[in-house]
């Protein structure tokens, strides 16, 4: 690679960079992960408390399921949020006119709604340890996982939610377009879990292949095709 | 050429529906008259076993997933072709086999469903890599055709589905993996056809219903083409047709503004 494909490369990030920030700073002044997002996760937790009797032995086994479909369910509205900010006061115009590359505002886009994923999670981690009982055998697995997944999800949300903004019915659209493009990271995420809290003998870090293998996918086609989505 | 306009049928197509209804009545035939039901004996116990009279739903079900693939693989490189070229054809023919695929794939699982109830005892199977590769297809696709109806800008919305086309083909393989090590089994049989353990009749009632139900597909495909088209057609009939009577409105208050300047004059 020449000076000049570094230097693009370099600038690529540079700009993703202040985009991420620019989406964090208005969660961090706007608060609205840590007011609604988070509380609505912790009460989903709750609810499969309800649901499934209140039986520790029964929460606990399925701890690993439980938790991955409240973080899809979370970052459905953390997906929602990110792609919201662009259309108050028309900042994606903004955006647009400020010359940054589609894949340098996809990856910064994608970055702010990863480091909100895995605050979220943290805050479930704590939530299946106290209320279920969910136990840790193998913290590295259980982090990496967490990571690799939070990549998926976040790379998926930032481009489907890109895609339903500025469509009509789009908080409806989004769940069903998005939650089946996710259904291998529930399925990764969950078994690689299901070893990493010892709740079912399988091998962990083969999932976590298969998960490192969505996440690089999903953010090659999302940086790819953002640019179709913004010249609207 | 009012023909056109008014109809999505010709004389090609009407030639072609007359075919596959006369195709179809010969499979219902071979189906249900000339076929036997899958009856077998057990070489020691001698009792009876096998699928029974559930096979002849296969003549319908293996042809319907075939055809499924084909007409997603139809919609992926149709969306493809829309993003490197944004013509119209593209888009129609996307949006076209979508619907065809989708309408296939939900009677693939319905037929599989039911098919499934003699045969493996259960309406469902969880952890059968076929069955949720092919259900996380049709949600999938489902999606697809939601975002299909939802108003929006023409252009935006066919440049919108491309991507969600593309994105579902490219998942399908890590939905099949993902499934696939998840359970690590298959109720579905290893293919027989290749080996060809199937008999004669029975061959050849499935080879049927291939041509028969891909000539129902190419049918299919023919006129929800041609809507579409129309269509797209009317929509951009739709904008000429506005902005002739903007212009019309405009040369009518030139007109009057005219008139206005003169009798001010006078």
């Amino acid at each position: 690679m020449g000076s000049r494909g570094v230097g693009q490369v370099r600038e690529l990030f540079t700009d993703a960079r202040l985009v991420a920030t620019r989406d964090l700073r208005i969660e961090a002044r706007s608060r609205v992960l840590l007011n609604q997002v988070a509380p609505f996760a912790l009460l989903v937790l709750v609810l499969f408390g309800f649901a499934l009797d209140a039986d520790q032995r029964t929460l606990r086994t399925f701890a690993p399921g439980l938790f991955w479909v409240t973080v899809l369910l979370a970052a459905l509205l953390a997906v929602q949020r990110s792609a919201s900010i662009e259309h108050a006061d028309d900042a994606h115009t903004g955006l647009r006119l400020s010359g940054m590359a589609a894949a340098s505002v996809f990856l910064g886009k994608a970055a702010a709604v990863f480091v909100q994923l895995i605050v979220l999670e943290i805050l479930l981690t704590v939530g299946i340890v106290v209320l279920y009982g969910s136990e840790v055998d193998d913290p590295a697995l259980l982090a990496l996982t967490a990571v690799a997944a939070a990549v998926g999800v976040a790379t998926t949300g930032t481009l489907y939610g890109a895609l339903a903004s500025g469509l009509g019915a789009r908080e409806t659209l989004l769940p069903i377009l998005l939650l089946p493009v996710l259904a291998p990271v529930l399925i990764g995420a969950t078994r690689s879990f299901d070893d990493a809290l010892g709740a079912a003998a399988v091998d962990g870090w083969a999932w976590l292949g298969l998960l490192a293998v969505f996440g690089l996918v999903a953010t090659v086609l999302g940086a790819l095709a953002h640019g179709a989505m913004i010249e609207d | 050429m009012a023909d056109s306009t008014t109809s999505t049928g010709s004389p090609g197509s009407r030639l072609l529906g007359l075919t596959t209804l006369v195709g179809l009545a010969g499979l219902l035939l071979f189906a249900f008259v000339f076929t036997e039901p899958d009856v077998r004996l057990h070489p020691t116990t001698g009792e009876e076993f096998g699928q029974f009279d559930a096979v002849r739903l296969l003549y319908l079900h293996v042809p319907m997933a075939v055809l499924t693939y084909v007409a997603f693989l139809t919609c992926a490189v149709a969306s493809a072709g829309y993003l490197l070229k944004r013509g119209a054809w593209w888009d129609v023919t996307a949006h076209a086999s979508a619907e065809v695929g989708t309408v296939c794939c939900g009677l693939v699982l319905v037929t599989g469903s039911i098919w499934g109830r003699p045969v493996w005892n259960t309406w469902w199977e969880w952890g059968d890599v076929r069955l949720m590769t092919t259900l996380v297809l049709f949600l999938l696709f489902t999606g697809y055709l939601a975002l299909r109806r939802t108003p929006a800008e023409p252009q935006r919305q066919a440049r919108r589905a491309a991507i969600v086309a593309l994105v579902a083909v490219v998942d399908i393989p890590l939905v099949n993996r993902s499934v696939e090590w998840w359970e690590n089994r298959t109720l579905h049989q290893q293919s027989t056809l290749a080996e060809l353990k199937i008999e004669d009749l029975t061959l050849f009632t499935l080879m049927l219903g291939f041509v028969v139900f891909g000539l129902v597909f190419a049918w299919l495909m023919l006129h929800r083409f041609r809507v579409g088209w129309l269509e797209h057609a009317q929509a951009g009939h739709e904008v000429a047709l506005a902005i002739a009577e903007r212009h019309a409105e405009m040369e009518t208050l030139d007109v009057d503004a005219a008139i206005g300047q003169t009798g001010g004059g006078k």
